[in-house]
């Protein structure tokens, strides 16, 4: 880590671990001295403080980065836990196999993407990560190993798929791909104007396309409210004989990259740019600026500043999404403070088991908000108020703020999820919202 | 990485070390064949895993101490005999001593002096040879710029690694008109387990990584001796300037 401070992408809250230790290899879990609780820590991609663990230790877990079975005939794949999904799509894609679900950015660690059930653009098709996960180890501080899949240890296997890292250390994860014919994905874009259209929009596209996202103008007031992009995909059917695209080139190697060009953008400039960039009614596209559209901007997350951002993701169940975020974007637009950067899918109703996954059927709303303090916290609670009200839920990975009555509320298994959590581990955003236990 | 660089069989001696391992996953991108020789087996098996399925060919490795000067000849002909000949050879392995307890302990000295730069000579004069023999292959080091100057903090290591980094430069006198290259790498700072009680802040401190990939183009630019990052070699330059009159009241 070259002495840095780890911090989570949102660069909020501040943490101070006590201690910093490298994991090297899966045969040993190098644990802190006591009295010190630890937390497995990735690649920093989550937002809030649920990689964090102020005042403990963190397991540094990128040093377990090595491959240990690839099968090119089945697409299963088991990999150490601090393998980036970005070094699996640099193995498997030129092979012809694809990550099962990928979330927004390839820069997380397998331990990572389990630890939070994340999810992508085929939610409705694929449901999340953890659906993919056929096994894994877990490494608990009595030095128990416990193989899990969904039949044996099923009980520890679900509790560790979205388990916030809590269960253990997770020391290599065996998943399942999906084939791949190239390396296009076939895609349509469509403007909405309002949310009715985007739910009609849905009705029409859910069926055909197993990739689906919408970008939504949170600027917008009064008859514009609600108004966004629809962008749906497919990975390409063979057949399609298109050279390999060049190589997007970023400027440094994707683990330590100190851009500073970036920096210099402003946030509302970034903004117009990504959200006005004309695009194509119907097209083909390689798949890095399909899934991944920030990853070769990186550090992206400096745009805002020494103080960090909030992003604010919740699920509202179906019957309930409309009117609730109608009132969130209305709840938005009054507060002054639009979120650059907002995103709309609809969740399909496959879901992982994880005691506390955060997918669940409904249609969830992403959103980020630059640090202003006060204001800003007091705008995420009112638009926890519609969230609880909707009986809805908000992504731990993405929180660095709610309250623990809302934690509970939205994670009901949480009681029954405790009895996992290894005597030795702990994170900020535990103690936050269940306290110290 | 240039695509048009082709290594076919690399031999990496110390393959468990941070350095030597990123070196070879570098290496694995161009389809290279490894033969892994390390202390630890349950993490040269890992990486022998992990290097398969990266470069798509089989690996060979075998756990071997390598202070044990009289293995060295059966290991190398083990080694050609999965070979044939060798293209690479990448010497990674070392320890960091206690100094302190370098100077309290003759033993302690004698020993770090004896996996540092012994068995690094023993195994640099075999592979020569086999290179010369053939007249072809690459011969790496991996020397450190502690090894340009004796501070009083690390002067047993840094006693180690000047000796061979003289060793190398005579070799590499010997081998140029034979057509075999000889590559020096000194690194300076790097954040690896073998460095891990030091506090590693600030810019002098390298990656693992950044220090293969300089390894992988020094094999590709034909290099001599190189200093990575980049920046040590002034930094060095200005150190090796210091006269020793005034450099022995320096606190180093």
């Amino acid at each position: 880590m070259s002495g840095r401070i780890p911090h989570s992408w949102g660069r909020y809250p501040s943490s101070q671990p006590r201690q910093l230790i490298s994991c090297r290899d899966i045969q040993t879990l190098p644990l802190p001295g006591e009295p010190l609780s630890c937390l497995p820590f990735g690649n920093g991609r989550s937002y809030g403080d649920v990689g964090l663990n102020n005042g403990g230790a963190l397991l540094l877990t990128r040093g377990l980065d090595r491959f240990i079975t690839f099968d090119p005939a089945t697409g299963v794949l088991r990999a150490e836990a601090g393998v980036l999904l970005s070094e699996i799509l640099a193995l498997i894609v030129p092979q012809g196999w694809f990550l099962s679900v990928t979330p927004g950015t390839r820069f997380v660690t397998l331990g990572g993407a389990i630890a939070n059930d994340v999810h992508g653009k085929n939610h409705h098709f694929a449901g999340s990560f953890g659906c993919h996960v056929r096994a894994f180890e877990l490494l608990r501080s009595d030095g128990e190993r416990l193989h899990c899949t969904p039949e044996q240890h099923g009980d520890w296997f679900q509790a560790t798929i979205g388990g916030l890292g809590l269960t253990g250390l997770i020391t290599w994860v065996e998943i399942q791909l999906q084939r791949i014919a190239n390396l296009w994905i076939v895609m349509e874009n469509r403007r909405f104007g309002s949310l009715d259209e985007f739910l009609a929009l849905d009705a029409e596209y859910e069926s055909r396309y197993p990739y689906i996202v919408s970008w939504i103008d949170c600027a917008a007031t009064g008859r514009a409210l609600g108004r966004g992009i629809y962008m749906a995909g497919r990975h390409a059917p063979p057949g399609i004989f298109k050279a390999a695209p060049p190589a997007r080139r970023t400027l440094t190697v994707p683990l330590m990259p100190p851009i500073s060009l970036v920096n210099q953008l402003s946030v509302a400039a970034f903004n117009r740019l990504y959200y006005h960039l004309p695009r194509p009614v119907r097209g083909l596209t390689p798949y890095p600026p399909f899934f991944y559209p920030l990853d070769h901007l990186q550090e992206w997350n400096r745009l805002y500043g020494r103080r960090g951002f909030f992003q604010y993701q919740c699920v509202i169940p179906p019957d309930r999404a409309r009117a609730a975020l109608l009132e969130m974007l209305a709840r938005i637009a009054a507060s002054g403070q639009g979120s650059m950067l907002a995103v709309l899918k609809r969740f399909g109703n496959q879901v992982s088991g994880g005691l506390l996954s955060f997918p669940r059927p409904g249609v969830t709303l992403a959103l980020d908000f630059p640090n202003q303090g006060q204001q800003t916290l007091d705008l995420l609670d009112r638009l926890d108020e519609v969230t609880r009200q909707a009986s809805g839920a908000v992504y731990p990975a993405k929180d660095a703020r709610m309250n623990g009555a809302s934690f509970r509320q939205y994670f009901p298994r949480w009681a029954e999820f405790s009895r996992f959590i290894d005597p030795r581990f702990s994170s900020s955003l535990w103690r936050r919202v269940i306290g110290e236990g | 990485m240039d695509k048009g660089f082709i290594v076919r069989n690399i031999l990496i001696i110390g393959a468990t070390s941070a350095i030597a391992e990123a070196t070879a996953r570098r290496f694995a991108a161009t389809g290279a064949r490894f033969y892994l020789v390390g202390r630890n087996s349950d993490r040269l098996t890992a990486i022998a895993r992990d290097l398969e399925i990266r470069s798509g060919q089989s690996v060979h490795s075998e756990s071997l101490d390598l202070d044990q000067l009289d293995q060295h000849p059966a290991l190398l002909t083990r080694v050609n005999r999965i070979f044939g000949a060798i293209d690479v050879a990448l010497i990674a392995h070392g320890t960091l001593p206690d100094q302190a307890a370098c100077q309290q302990s003759v033993a302690t000295t004698l020993a770090a002096l004896h996996t540092n730069a012994l068995s690094v000579i023993s195994l640099a004069t075999l592979l020569a040879n086999d290179f010369e023999q053939r007249r072809r292959g690459a011969l790496i080091a991996i020397s450190s710029v502690a090894g340009e100057r004796g501070r009083q903090s690390n002067y047993v290591y840094g006693a180690a690694k000047g000796m061979v980094s003289l060793f190398l430069q005579g070799l590499r006198n010997r081998l140029f008109s034979k057509g075999v290259q000889v590559i020096t790498i000194k690194p300076g700072f790097v954040d690896t387990p073998m460095t891990a009680a030091f506090e590693k802040k600030g810019l002098l401190w390298a990656q693992p990584d950044q220090i293969a990939q300089g390894i992988v183009a020094a094999v590709e630019r034909s290099r001599d001796e190189i200093y990575l990052p980049w920046f040590w070699r002034w930094i060095m330059l200005i150190i090796r300037q210091i006269p020793e009159s005034v450099f022995k009241r320096l606190k180093l």
